[in-house]
């Protein structure tokens, strides 16, 4: 990333770290919601976006780490957040090494479908068992604090402290995709044949990614079951998978700041087509409203929010530069 | 530097897709020094039996040898990792990078550290060198910073080989490194596969026969998959089975 995208980047953060000051308490819970969907956007985009993966089973890491961070916590009182948090994190990326190891055997759309079903197979067990409580889900009956000073049960803490995971996944994927690491997955995303013939092993670089993209998303699904204060199966469900696929394109592919992007566009736009004083009663088919604008937006914007300058400056510029970058498009 | 010294070894090598024998029992021996030339009509197996030596595809049978090493079991990327470069007859550059990127890319396979996550890997010395190093050597030093999918045929031919260099072979399998190139590019090529020559084994496949009769030192020439003739380059050009099937 150049210098003024990384002030850019950093400006946006400032500016989410002052909005509660402005905002009552349904802002504030808003926020905070976003921002966790924001941080599993970003773990979804490490695979899509920079290693070329499509994988359509993230929201099972997600409810994996959310239903942890439940089943794991005391029955009540408080519990510390140096080991409720990491717990949370490893039983996603234990899962995802599982679902890694196996489905990355397979490729484009075989490996969609492999990761849509152990997706379902995660959704159908905390569904049917008695372990997960069931449709109803289940409360998560201890606060996770970390000593006297920082207690996630109060909003405030809770959205400074995912604003601070936030910021911490973003720079770490930042510099992640600038090293060593970051190049081969880039270059697997582009020529995985290539990659092999010069030498790489592809397989354990991209069961890497898998494993740390399925820990983020953990993390987050760790961060949406404190916010909530209980979790249910609706975490797993195929139908938040293929939300932040969704975030993740409609922000551009392919650029970190595209995935914090389109996680907000994406929230707010369902805020906007839910709101009955501008829509009245069309409110309440919200979706319909939604999906018409992601489905212009994809149409109007090959490469996302965040493509939106280079295209205004390409409009400007006239064609001829349009007709060579269009040459380099990649296949997802 | 023994001019014998063997480097790669392929023992009856033998491929089918499904009931079409592709390469019937194919011996041949790539040493130090010297350029192994594989010529054939369309469809004689020469590509095939390159992803074979290369470890790309599966053989039904034979051995593969590579610095004295039994490789028939190792993947493509332990190979390239041992020592063994390929060049794509079809360009496989990364089209999206930087010249310079796809060199560093292909250098970096040497020192690949991937758990050093918050090391910049421009900074990563040792693939940067290799990488101008290989490009220099290719000709590509004007062209470092270009977009590689904006090169002409010509200039992506060039990188093809810049990449194989970058991982720092001592065997390269060449696979039609002249195809589509105008006769200035073809002339720089065949001086660049020249000085190769000395430090490596090469395995060249190619269909411009003027460049093959000029380079190789050795030729072998297969039809339907086996070889009719493995011999110096004046013998297989003196030979009567091989003009009748190929040099017409």
């Amino acid at each position: 990333m150049d210098r003024s995208g990384a002030i850019l980047v950093a400006l946006a953060f400032v500016a989410l770290a002052l909005v509660p000051t402005v905002a009552g308490p349904f802002g504030i819970d808003l926020l905070t919601k976003i921002m966790i969907y924001a941080i599993l956007a970003l773990s979804l985009e490490l695979l899509v976006g920079s290693t070329g993966l499509v994988c359509f089973g993230q929201a099972a890491f997600f409810g994996i780490g959310a239903y942890a961070a439940v089943l794991l916590a005391p029955q009540q009182g408080s519990a510390s957040l140096l080991w409720m948090l990491p717990a949370s994190v490893l039983c996603a990326a234990g899962y995802a090494l599982v679902v890694g190891a196996l489905s990355l055997r397979t490729k484009g759309a075989y490996f969609i479908m492999v990761t849509l079903a152990f997706a379902q197979m995660a959704y159908y067990v905390v569904h049917d068992t008695p372990l997960g409580g069931g449709t109803d889900g289940i409360y998560l009956s201890a606060r996770p604090v970390l000593g006297s000073w920082l207690d996630l049960g109060r909003p405030l803490t809770l959205l400074g402290f995912t604003l601070a995971c936030q910021v911490a996944v973003f720079v770490f994927l930042a510099l992640l995709l600038r090293s060593r690491f970051g190049r081969a997955l880039a270059g697997i995303r582009v020529n995985e044949q290539r990659m092999r013939a010069t030498g790489f092993s592809t397989y354990p670089y991209k069961l890497a990614a898998f494993v740390v993209s399925g820990a983020i998303a953990g993390l987050a699904g760790f961060l949406f079951a404190v916010k909530d204060g209980f979790v249910t199966p609706e975490l797993l469900s195929w139908h938040l998978s293929a939300g932040v696929l969704v975030m993740v394109i409609l922000g551009g592919l392919g650029r970190l700041s595209g995935a914090l992007i389109g996680a907000f566009a994406f929230a707010l736009l369902q805020q906007l087509f839910q709101s009955e004083a501008i829509f009245g009663a069309f409110a309440r088919h919200w979706h319909l409203g939604l999906g018409l604008a992601i489905i212009a937006s994809v149409a109007l914007l090959p490469h996302g929010l965040v493509g939106v300058p280079g295209q205004l400056r390409e409009r400007l510029l006239g064609r001829a530069r349009r007709n060579a970058t269009d040459m380099l498009d990649e296949p997802l | 530097m023994s001019r014998s010294e063997i480097l790669l070894r392929g023992r009856e090598i033998t491929h089918r897709w499904g009931g079409l024998v592709a390469v019937d029992r194919v011996s041949l021996e790539l040493e130090r020094g010297s350029v192994h030339a594989v010529i054939g009509t369309n469809g004689a197996g020469k590509s095939t039996l390159i992803n074979i030596l290369s470890g790309e595809i599966a053989s039904a049978g034979g051995r593969v040898e590579l610095l004295g090493q039994d490789v028939t079991g190792w993947s493509q990327p332990r190979r390239a990792s041992a020592g063994l470069g390929r060049s794509y007859q079809r360009n496989t550059i990364y089209p999206s990078f930087t010249v310079f990127e796809n060199c560093r890319l292909a250098a970096q396979s040497r020192t690949q550290k991937p758990w050093a996550w918050w090391r910049d890997a421009q900074r990563c010395e040792a693939s940067v060198q290799a990488a101008r190093k290989a490009a220099s050597r290719a000709g590509l030093d004007e062209l470092l910073d270009r977009c590689a999918g904006l090169l002409s045929h010509g200039q992506k031919r060039q990188l093809e080989v810049a990449m194989c260099l970058a991982t720092e072979p001592q065997v390269l399998l060449l696979d039609e490194p002249l195809a589509g190139m105008g006769a200035e590019e073809t002339e720089h090529m065949l001086e660049l596969l020249g000085e190769l020559k000395a430090d490596h084994a090469t395995l060249l496949v190619e269909h411009d026969m003027d460049a093959v009769f000029r380079i190789a030192n050795r030729i072998t020439v297969m039809v339907d998959g086996a070889v009719i003739a493995s011999d110096t380059p004046e013998a297989v050009r003196a030979n009567p089975e091989v003009q009748s099937a190929y040099l017409g």
